[in-house]
């Protein structure tokens, strides 16, 4: 089965003249086509620019032409990643016929490795949410069982790659918004340290907490991916400048003597027992592969979720005043001022859960409240950095499930957005404190895929990636697929 | 009762940077709507801003030069509001951080000497610019504008009068002009005040309701909506009313002082910090840099025309004001050589004049400085008269000329040769025996009318000191 195959396997079957860009991408469009009308996963198919870029690839390696891993791989990027000459939606009203004049860093850096954009992927309007049923156009249905949802915001992202409706994706994080619905879909997801990929390009929901990461189908490709997105961009001032090393490299160096910590507040009140064995026994996994692990403890972890609410949505008040019908997007007709303009464009053009951000955020910065909201969010977020600080003195990483629970039921949240907030609870100190953290499938629940969540220290992203590679090569967990899981492993 | 007036000051200075505050685009004045505009001075989604460095260079420089603390730590923030010209509906500002605070200037005048205190400096970004179409109603906005890097400059209530706010205000300006932080062409928008007042009764040490006037454009503006605003709250008193704290408009065409919107109205910013920006952190070796390079300022300069060229000091500070002014001045005195007074007498007198009465600043006289010193030279060697020389300073400030083309041109080139004068005025002794007669029977008053007869021959072409010299000798025989 070629669309479930991974970007490094293509590339060498690329390579070895096995197959070309061409069939690749071909194959994953007729998967598209075949599929994508039930599951949703994309907002925005580009065939044609695909087909010409594969084709592109193909005449490149024909050449003889040194070509990336990445050359002629379809994938995916979130519809909320800049792509010049092609709709970028924020799967908003507001943004349905936005057309960006520019690309993201992101997808500038990838498109010089060679990759092929295959389409842009349906997430919760302007990435809020956990479920991907914020989209002001479609829900997207998790793979492994439809009347599930897979995870948001990047839900479309994973369900594409989970589907083998492309090899890879990128979505965005700001509070597990890339491992959570990894975790669900059943492929591995990355959170890089804040600062490493430019957000130039992204378009904004929380600028401190937002970043872009891989959403892929081993932890092999994802360290393949991180190759080629991170890296210093002048054209964003929060991006660091620090060394880029080879992810892939060390990769096989194994966790023998790797200290790893365990923090008890993850598996409190609120966790699926499924999820909790699961992750118990990838623990034991660890173990067995040499690693130390130990128990810890985030003591301001219950902190994060409110804190995180109050931080994010305020960013999110002020980031998304922009669309305001003046310069371009959507804007209402039939005002009678300036202010019934600004008013009816964005009571018409924003879903309900924006909406409610951005009240929420807009209270929490008002003059009176600053001090008893804003201010206090960012001392708890002082608090949450300490907490890993002080953890990550005694250990390398730190290991705990991603979600506390399985996929659920689309519409089981949708109407008590506390429940679904806390569907983030374990991803969203980690966005507070700036740190790389992916999350690696480790077995199921209920029929369906738990993830295991690895965090790190800050650029300590390669770590990461050796600890999550050994236990993904000792498990297998990667090969499993949506309908053909009873099968457990495909051969190629 | 008598009242007292209470004035702070908010200036807005453009700087002189060749690229807007957070983008690559040209700060150039006009050109075609939206034809200076990128991605990220548009607001666009997903693009970031990137602070040029040069904005933080020239406020801190601003702040050196008026004595302000500059902020090791400083960062920048967002305020939050809805406007068609402003594309991110935030501005980017600084709110409890800004880069240099509690400075000073001296203003001097009839009061003497006063030191007015600046409360902070701070950077931000300008907005667009709303046009109206008046046929149709509709508003079209052009952003070239938006981006453009601002320092707001904010005084502490030190201010008395319209005379004292407008003092500081033009020490302001020559300042930034000095410094080269800004070029405040004042009819391009790039230096605009906001203006706080309130009055009191004289003698009591609390202060009034204040109201803002938000955007006076020239100092005549800025004078007058002082003084009728000052006015209008002390009627307001008298009539037994309370002044309301409010946003004020200042028609400067029409005179008319109006209410924009209340307190109740007033908007509330929800400043936080910018969280696409990184916090602004600057070293001693870099302020001590900008130190070093921080020219001689204009209180300096005005000081050292005073000691070292014995300039009065009413004249070394309305020459030293202006930047381009004192320029002209100094280059003007070094190469004619002779008295700076002489210079100076010039510089206030015609030069000034033709100025004010042309409208033209003082970076758009319209001759070099080596023009006025040859003009002088000419007087000084006897080639022209001092009358004749201001007929060729007008028309050397028409033409742009050299003097010397000027007076062959003009035809007032003086009669210097001893003969020919005395052919003259023997003519002219001839022709009025009476006068010869009375001023020799001890009317010396005489000798007046002689002198104007013989310049009258001579189209007033004649060297007057010469006139007298060789008349008295005449008559004296």
């Amino acid at each position: 089965m070629i669309h479930y195959l991974t970007a490094h396997r293509l590339a060498e079957m690329m390579g070895k003249g096995e197959i070309s860009a061409r069939e690749v991408v071909g194959l994953h469009l007729e998967r598209i086509e075949e599929l994508d009308q039930h599951l949703g996963a994309y907002i925005t198919v580009e065939k044609d620019r695909a087909l010409a870029s594969a084709r592109e690839a193909d005449e490149k390696r024909r050449r003889g032409e040194k070509l990336s891993p990445l050359s002629g791989i379809p994938m995916a990027l979130k519809d909320n990643i800049c792509t010049e000459g092609i709709p970028t939606t924020c799967a908003s009203k507001i943004l349905e016929n936005f057309i960006p004049p520019y690309s993201a860093d992101v997808y500038e850096r990838l498109q010089r490795a060679g990759c092929v954009l295959i389409g842009k992927a349906n997430l919760d309007e302007f990435a809020m949410g956990s479920s991907t049923e914020n989209s002001a156009f479609k829900i997207t249905r998790n793979p492994w069982d439809e009347k599930r949802v897979p995870g948001g915001s990047s839900g479309g992202s994973a369900a594409a790659v989970a589907a083998g409706m492309a090899v890879f994706a990128l979505g965005s994080d700001t509070g597990g918004s890339i491992r959570q619905p990894s975790a669900m879909c059943g492929v591995v997801g990355m959170k890089p340290t804040y600062g490493r990929v430019s957000r130039y390009g992204l378009v904004a929901f929380a600028s401190s907490l937002d970043q872009i990461g891989p959403i892929t189908r081993d932890v092999r490709d994802c360290a393949l991916v991180l190759n080629h997105i991170c890296g210093h961009d002048r054209r964003d001032s929060t991006s660091v400048d620090v060394e880029v090393p080879d992810f892939e490299k060390g990769l096989e160096q194994g966790i023998k003597g790797m200290r790893i910590g365990i923090p008890s507040e993850y598996f409190g009140e609120g966790i699926d027992r499924g999820v909790k064995e699961r992750v118990q026994e990838a623990i034991k996994v660890l173990e067995n592969l040499g690693a130390v692990c130990d128990e810890v403890s985030l003591p301001h972890t219950e902190y994060a979720l409110p804190a995180y609410y109050i931080i994010s949505s305020a960013e999110a008040s002020s980031n998304l005043a922009r669309y305001d019908g003046i310069r371009y997007g959507r804007r209402a007709e039939g005002y009678s001022d300036l202010v019934d303009m600004f008013v009816r464009t964005r009571s018409d053009g924003f879903g309900r859960e924006v909406k409610r951000r951005i009240m929420l955020g807009t209270y929490a910065l008002s003059s009176g409240y600053y001090d008893a909201y804003y201010k206090k969010a960012q001392q708890v977020r002082t608090l949450i950095k300490e907490d890993f600080d002080r953890v990550f003195e005694g250990c390398d990483i730190i290991v705990g499930p991603t979600t506390p629970t399985v996929a659920f039921r689309a519409g089981e949240k949708t109407d008590d957005p506390l429940q679904m907030y806390l569907s983030d609870v374990y991803t969203i100190p980690v966005n507070i404190a700036g740190l790389p953290a992916l999350s690696v499938p480790c077995g199921f629940s209920e029929g369906l895929p738990v993830g295991l969540q690895f965090i790190g220290k800050p650029f300590a992203e390669s770590t990461l990636l050796r600890a999550a590679y050994a236990y993904e090569q000792s498990t297998g967990f990667h090969k499993m697929h949506p309908q053909a899981k009873e099968a457990s492993r495909d051969e190629i | 009762m008598k009242y007292e007036t209470v004035i702070g000051l908010e200036i807005h200075a453009e700087l002189a940077t060749e690229t807007k505050i957070f983008c690559g685009c040209t700060t150039r004045f006009g050109g075609e709507e939206n034809t200076h505009c990128c991605p990220v001075c548009l607001g666009m989604p997903g693009v970031l801003p990137v602070l040029n460095r040069k904005v933080v260079e020239y406020a801190v420089k601003a702040g050196l030069a008026t004595n302000c603390k500059i902020n090791r730590f400083s960062k920048l923030d967002r305020k939050n509001y809805f406007y068609p010209d402003l594309p991110k509906a935030y501005q980017i500002s600084q709110y409890d951080l800004p880069l240099c605070k509690e400075g000073y200037l001296e203003i001097k005048g009839d009061f003497g000497s006063k030191r007015i205190g600046i409360t902070r400096i701070h950077i931000e970004e300008d907005a667009g610019k709303l046009l109206h179409d008046a046929e149709d109603g509709s508003t079209l906005v052009d952003y070239n504008r938006g981006g453009v890097p601002l320092i707001e400059i904010v005084s502490e209530p030190d201010m008395r009068s319209a005379e004292e706010a407008r003092l500081y205000a033009e020490k302001i300006k020559s300042i930034l002009e000095y410094t080269g932080v800004s070029d405040c062409r004042m009819q391009e928008g790039s230096l605009r005040f906001d203006v706080n007042l309130s009055v009191r009764p004289e003698g009591s040490s609390g202060l009034g309701t204040r109201t803002e006037i938000k955007n006076l454009n020239s100092f005549r503006a800025l004078v007058n909506a002082i003084e009728n605003e000052s006015a209008r709250q002390v009627k307001v008193l008298e009539s037994g009313g309370e002044v309301v704290q409010e946003t004020r408009k200042w028609d400067d065409v029409t005179g008319k002082n109006t209410s924009l919107r209340s307190k109740e109205e007033a908007h509330d910013y929800r400043y936080f910090p910018d969280p696409d920006l990184v916090p602004v952190v600057l070293d001693e070796e870099y302020i001590d840099r900008i130190k070093r390079e921080l020219p001689e300022l204009p209180d300096v300069r005005s000081r050292r025309y005073v000691e070292e060229w014995g300039l009065p000091e009413y004249d070394a500070g309305v020459i030293t004001a202006s930047l381009p002014l004192a320029s002209f001045f100094e280059e003007c005195v070094k190469e004619y050589g002779g008295d700076p007074k002489a210079v100076s007498n010039w510089v206030m007198g015609e030069l000034m004049r033709m100025l004010n009465e042309k409208g033209i600043e003082a970076d758009g006289i319209p001759f070099p400085a080596t023009h006025l010193a040859g003009l002088l030279r000419l007087v000084d060697d006897g080639t022209i008269s001092g009358s004749a020389a201001k007929r060729v300073f007008t028309e050397m400030f028409e033409t742009g000329e050299q003097p010397k083309v000027l007076v062959e041109r003009l035809g007032l080139s003086q009669i210097s040769d001893e003969k020919v004068l005395t052919e003259v005025i023997k003519r002219v002794m001839d022709k009025n025996p009476k006068s010869v007669e009375d001023y020799r029977s001890g009317a010396t008053k005489a000798m007046g009318f002689l002198v104007g007869q013989t310049m009258k021959e001579t189209r007033g072409k004649a060297n007057p000191a010469l006139v007298n010299k060789i008349l008295k000798q005449l008559l004296d025989e």
